[in-house]
């Protein structure tokens, strides 16, 4: 599968994760999440780019109960819940936001 | 009831699928909150060494991923000292793994443990499930 946008193409899998980590940008974010019908703002972004610095360090996308963990932590405690999460990412918060985060799926994820 | 699962890691890191298979297996039963602990005997030990560089090898590095198994609470991480000595290694030679105790503040605690292989006998025994990788 690909992803077309201006003009540019993007490898995906066959559930619409980027092929190459390499190929995201923040526009390539907000186009996916478009298609999905979201729009992000400034609460979704700090979670994308909590992922992509998750990922940097550890080489993994966090599992759900971790990623809510690890927010908490963060980001403040209101916002480790998955109720806040949920809200956020309504199709699973570590799998859709990773999605947009241009980063695999998650191991063992919801 | 969660089952003890432990998972036995014997082979050098990189050159088979083994290591990765097994983290990636670990992984997914700590998101499960099943009681993880993790071995590592004979080359396994390599497996922990700091500052793995694979640029060389064209395989992803995917050490760095042991760092994480501290949030995903798994903290029983036991290296067989014997194995460490027969390769001239010692504890300071593995990378540093912690995890954060919620009941003490989240105090930063290790999760490696450096035991006898006798001591990774009594291990064994208490184990539910074992797997060898």
């Amino acid at each position: 599968m690909a992803l077309e946008i201006n003009g540019n193409s993007y490898e995906t899998d066959e559930e619409g994760y980027l092929t190459n980590l390499s190929d995201w940008n923040d526009e390539l974010a907000n186009e996916m999440a478009k298609a999905d019908g979201a729009v992000l703002d400034e609460n979704h972004w700090e979670v994308i780019n909590f992922l992509r610095d998750y990922y940097e360090e550890y080489q993994i996308a966090p599992a759900v109960r971790v990623l809510t963990k690890a927010v908490g932590k963060k980001l403040g405690k209101d916002k480790g819940t998955s109720k806040y999460l949920y809200e956020l990412f309504p199709y699973g918060p570590a799998k859709q936001a990773c999605k947009y985060a241009g980063l695999p799926k998650p191991t063992g994820c919801v | 009831m969660a089952k003890k699962f432990l998972y036995i890691n014997r082979k050098a890191p990189h050159g088979t699928v083994y290591a990765l298979e097994s983290l990636e297996v670990v992984l997914i039963a700590a998101a499960f909150e099943q009681d993880v602990s993790l071995a590592f005997i004979d080359d396994g030990v390599y497996q922990l060494m700091r500052n793995q560089d694979t640029s060389q090898i064209g395989v992803k590095n995917f050490t760095p991923t042991y760092r994480a198994l501290g949030d995903y609470e798994v903290n029983k991480i036991y290296v067989e000292r014997e194995s460490l000595e027969a390769r001239g290694l010692s504890q300071d030679d593995l990378m540093p793994l912690t995890w954060e105790d919620e009941d003490e503040d989240w105090a930063e605690k290790d999760s490696i443990h450096v035991i006898s292989s006798q001591e990774m006998a009594d291990i064994l025994e208490q184990q539910d499930v074992i797997l060898n990788f």
